[in-house]
């Protein structure tokens, strides 16, 4: 009998096993194939825009046989699929080839541009999502008053408005006019050669290290283009949270809390708020993915090393290994964020959890 | 689609800049920079490595410059002739074959290693054994990598050869030997860092001559040394104790990268740097009206110039390529968006140079235009297309033209690209028009002449892309003048041989050009000595101190 239990045991924990791996096994079917795309399209728009890579090694006055000689050594002269076939495996091998614009292995680039744009775009989600979820839960509890307009035209303008133009109006206003920021850089000059970053994370590290003069030149130089950030996303935020909270406010379960007695206060932010987060999760979850990868002009506006104007900065000069290895780069955050929330949703809505 | 979101950016750019004009009158400055420590907001993207024998960025010219010292310098107060830097003295053999140069007595590099004639002839030897972009300019003298050691060689600790193949006017060996590419590196400092190579078809040597390491290295012995160059942020050097001329003022100088124009001025204003140096007119023009501001500005060696492709019937025919240069309205042009930062100039030598005309027959006139457009049997005028970088000022000039092309009837239908894109369809020949700039290799009228008027080889595999090769303008008789006046040793006889070629092409050519670069910078009152030199790589911050 005991033999039988155990056996049918086995029997059942084999199964769940084989359905755990089977779904990370289809998790990795995806996300390889994803990559594989993401390679494939990127690799040959690089390689069939009418630039010549050559041109960006070399500028326009090298001699003719240098660039033809930096042709064969880039690889230019062979087959495109060969050229494919030759990035995927050095890929595969963790090397994403040398950037021709700094010189050094992509990654190392990236490694260093990356933390500047994730402690913007953290910054930014949280003032976002600060911000946009308390007004988007007012606009929908107020519907149709005077602060529901005044949230949809913050909305608006937050949507319709290009970011890097709000961003030299508050270089003009913040910076030069109010003295109130510091310049656009990450950190002044004076300590830009005195203080080693760990992580990368100027705010983080500085603190970690105990300079708070250091820490606070650091803020003072990433407030203003964090809370652009952060307007920008706290518009789309905003905008969400209402159109989920008039749907949890419509419900029954909320005339049923009513009728119960119960608070108007604690049924807003206890109940449909509660509900409404689930969905919410999402939201905040591309917003901040979005601004990782979408922050170009504003790094641009405000000379912020960060990996948009680097990828940006590499395209221009059709330098294809940054491109092609920031891509991935992004990607893989993307493909991570959206597991991320993925999970998140599974904790916050109990409804997944006897699934 | 990205390239006309990038069009359009910049276009709001520059709205947001004119707004940010109308804010600004009269804001506060508080921060300050260091007392030691001059900080330029440069657009210091287009820097890919810093050795000098592979540099040929304009970025890179300004930083090695002040960090290498040559055997001799371009002679600031006459451009047509060079001066000793780290040669004493120099003597030519009769023959016209052999450059015999004297180091001067007792010079050091950063590192403190003593310079010696080995460390030029190792300078020349690693030059021409890398074989990267500038190369040519010592190549051309028939030196390669096998025949370097003979002719490039130092005689004694003191004592440097250069042996040359044909009897070259010394003024072209000697302005050639002024670039930056004949920099001197500490060869002692170089070989420690050298990585080893395996020879192949196309790079025979087994070493790489510490290229690698001198991309981001520093061996020189400048007024300041390179400390650090940091892709797209910043290039920071400190003064060389060692530098054997007058020492430079301050301690410390950083560029750090900004591209806008709009954020320099805003960050030139506020005094967090003490030069903005990619400076557009609506700004130059408020900084200059600033009391606490001033500005420099400088010609360069740099012509912008649009080239007609003589593989196009309509722009092939003479009448036509006349008729192009008096449909240019140069005279508004540098009113508007060539003020402060363009001088017209239509021949192809740049100010400066032995043998610059300073000849600007050409107005618009239309009248004239239509009447060589007759001739040319094409009364009505024709369509046809022009590749233009987006950006400026090649965008508003492209503009301009398109306008008054159309008093005549020719309707021009602009085509927009990014730097890259455009350059690309140029080299292969693929344009009918294209608006573009030319800055020359090495500060000597052969660099400008060979590319304008020389085309030794008009087929499609013609080895030698000239200005005159990519736009089809085949001219047996301009080449063999331009190699001619490079054997012309007397100067005054040299300089006659380039008028007389600017004059021809300034008639016949295909070319119709407009202006001559001005550089220009905004700085802070507080600068003393800063001054734009006529080469990038002479813009010097040795002088440079504060009050």
């Amino acid at each position: 009998m005991s033999t039988v239990e155990s056996q049918e045991k086995a029997g059942r924990g084999s199964a769940r096993a084989f359905a755990i791996l089977s779904s990370i096994g289809r998790f990795l079917v995806i996300a390889v194939t994803t990559y594989l795309g993401l390679l494939a399209v990127t690799f040959f728009i690089g390689r069939i825009i009418p630039i010549d890579p050559v041109l960006a090694v070399l500028g326009d006055r090298a001699p003719a046989n240098v660039v033809e000689r930096t042709r064969r050594e880039m690889g230019l002269d062979l087959p495109l699929i060969e050229q494919f076939y030759i990035y995927v495996r050095s890929a595969l091998n963790g090397d994403f080839g040398t950037s021709v614009l700094t010189t050094n292995p992509v990654m190392t680039d990236i490694r260093r541009a990356l933390p500047a744009t994730t402690e913007l775009a953290t910054l930014g989600t949280l003032i976002g999502a600060l911000f946009g979820v308390p007004l988007g839960v007012l606009a929908a509890v107020r519907r149709g008053s005077l602060i529901d307009q005044i949230v949809r035209v913050i909305g608006l303008i937050g949507y319709s408005v290009p970011i890097f133009w709000l961003g030299l109006l508050g270089l003009v206003l913040f910076y030069a006019k109010l003295q109130w920021v510091a310049f656009p850089a990450r950190l002044d000059v004076v300590y830009e050669y005195t203080f080693t970053p760990i992580t990368g994370f100027y705010l983080l590290d500085s603190a970690m290290q105990g300079q708070w003069d250091v820490f606070w030149d650091a803020f003072r130089h990433i407030i203003l283009p964090a809370s652009l950030l952060g307007y920008f996303s706290l518009a789309y935020i905003s905008r969400m949270t209402r159109s989920f909270m008039l749907n949890e406010l419509a419900q029954e379960y909320v005339v049923a809390a009513r009728a119960k007695g119960l608070s108007e206060r604690r049924i807003i932010w206890a109940h449909a708020l509660r509900n409404a987060a689930v969905p919410m999760v999402t939201v905040i979850a591309l917003s901040y993915a979005g601004l990782l990868e979408g922050s170009v002009l504003t790094e641009t506006v405000f000379s912020w090393p960060g990996i948009g104007l680097y990828i940006t900065n590499s395209l221009q000069n059709a330098d294809m290994n940054a491109v092609l290895g920031g891509t991935i780069v992004i990607g893989s955050v993307f493909i991570g964020i959206n597991l991320l929330s993925d999970l998140l949703y599974r904790l916050l809505d109990p409804r997944t959890k006897s699934a | 689609m990205m390239m006309e979101k990038f069009a359009l950016r910049s276009r709001i750019l520059l709205a947001g800049a004119a707004m940010s004009a109308l804010l600004l009158a009269g804001a506060p400055a508080g921060a300050v920079t260091p007392a030691d420590t001059l900080v330029e907001g440069f657009a210091i993207d287009d820097i890919i490595t810093m050795d000098p024998g592979e540099a040929f960025e304009l970025s890179t010219a300004e930083v090695t410059g002040n960090t290498y010292d040559l055997l001799v310098r371009l002679d600031l107060s006459d451009t047509s002739k060079v001066k000793p830097d780290l040669a004493e003295g120099w003597a030519v053999s009769d023959d016209g074959l052999t450059y015999t140069f004297k180091l001067k007595p007792g010079l050091k590099f950063a590192s403190g290693n003593p310079i010696t004639a080995a460390d030029v002839a190792y300078s020349f030897e690693r030059v021409v054994k890398l074989d990267k972009s500038p190369a040519f300019i010592i190549e051309q003298f028939g030196i390669s990598g096998d025949n370097v050691a003979d002719k490039a060689k130092a005689v004694d600790d003191t004592t440097f050869q250069f042996t040359v193949d044909k009897a070259y006017a010394p003024s072209f060996v000697l302005n050639c030997l002024s670039a930056t590419v004949a920099s001197v590196v500490d060869s002692k400092l170089v070989k420690e860092h050298v990585v080893k190579a395996a020879p192949t078809a196309d790079y025979k040597w087994d070493n790489d001559f510490g290229n690698a390491w001198l991309k981001t290295g520093y061996a020189g012995s400048g007024a300041y040394k390179l400390r650090e160059w940091r892709a797209n942020e910043a290039v920071v050097m400190e003064r060389n104790d060692n530098y054997h001329g007058e020492k430079a003022k301050l301690a410390r100088v950083i560029y750090r990268n900004m591209k806008e124009s709009s954020a320099q001025r805003l960050a030139l204003e506020a005094g967090d740097i003490d030069v903005a140096r990619n400076l557009e007119p609506n700004d130059l023009d408020a900084i200059a009206k600033n009391a606490d501001l001033t500005t420099n500005s400088a010609p360069k060696g740099t012509v912008y110039y649009i080239s007609l492709n003589q593989k196009n019937p309509n722009l092939a025919k003479p009448e036509v390529r006349q008729a192009f240069k008096y449909l240019v309205d140069y005279d508004a042009l540098s009113s508007t968006i060539l003020k402060g930062i363009g001088e017209i100039h239509q021949t192809f030598l740049p100010k400066g140079d032995l043998g610059a005309l300073d000849e600007n027959p050409f107005k618009l006139d239309v009248a004239k235009a239509k009447e060589l457009l007759a001739k040319a049997g094409l009364p009505d005028g024709f369509s046809v297309t022009m590749d233009v970088r987006t950006g400026q000022p090649t965008t508003g000039m492209a503009e301009s033209i398109q306008q008054t092309l159309g008093q005549a009837g020719i309707k021009l239908e602009i085509i927009p690209g990014d730097g890259k894109q455009t350059l690309t369809k140029y080299r292969a020949r693929n344009h009918d028009i294209y608006i573009g700039q030319w800055g020359q290799d090495y500060f000597d009228p052969n660099s400008n002449a060979q590319t304008f008027a020389s085309n030794p080889d008009n087929s499609d595999a013609g080895k030698s892309h000239t200005l005159a090769w990519r736009n089809a303008w085949d001219i047996p008789d301009l080449t063999k003048q331009t190699e001619a006046a490079l054997l012309e040793k007397d100067s005054a006889k040299r300089a006659a041989l380039y008028q007389d070629l600017e004059k021809k092409v300034l008639d016949t050519s295909p070319f119709v050009l407009i202006h001559q670069q001005l550089e220009v910078a905004g700085l802070r009152k507080n600068l003393k000595g800063f001054a734009l030199g006529p080469s990038f790589d002479t813009n010097f911050v040795g002088p440079v101190s504060k009050e």
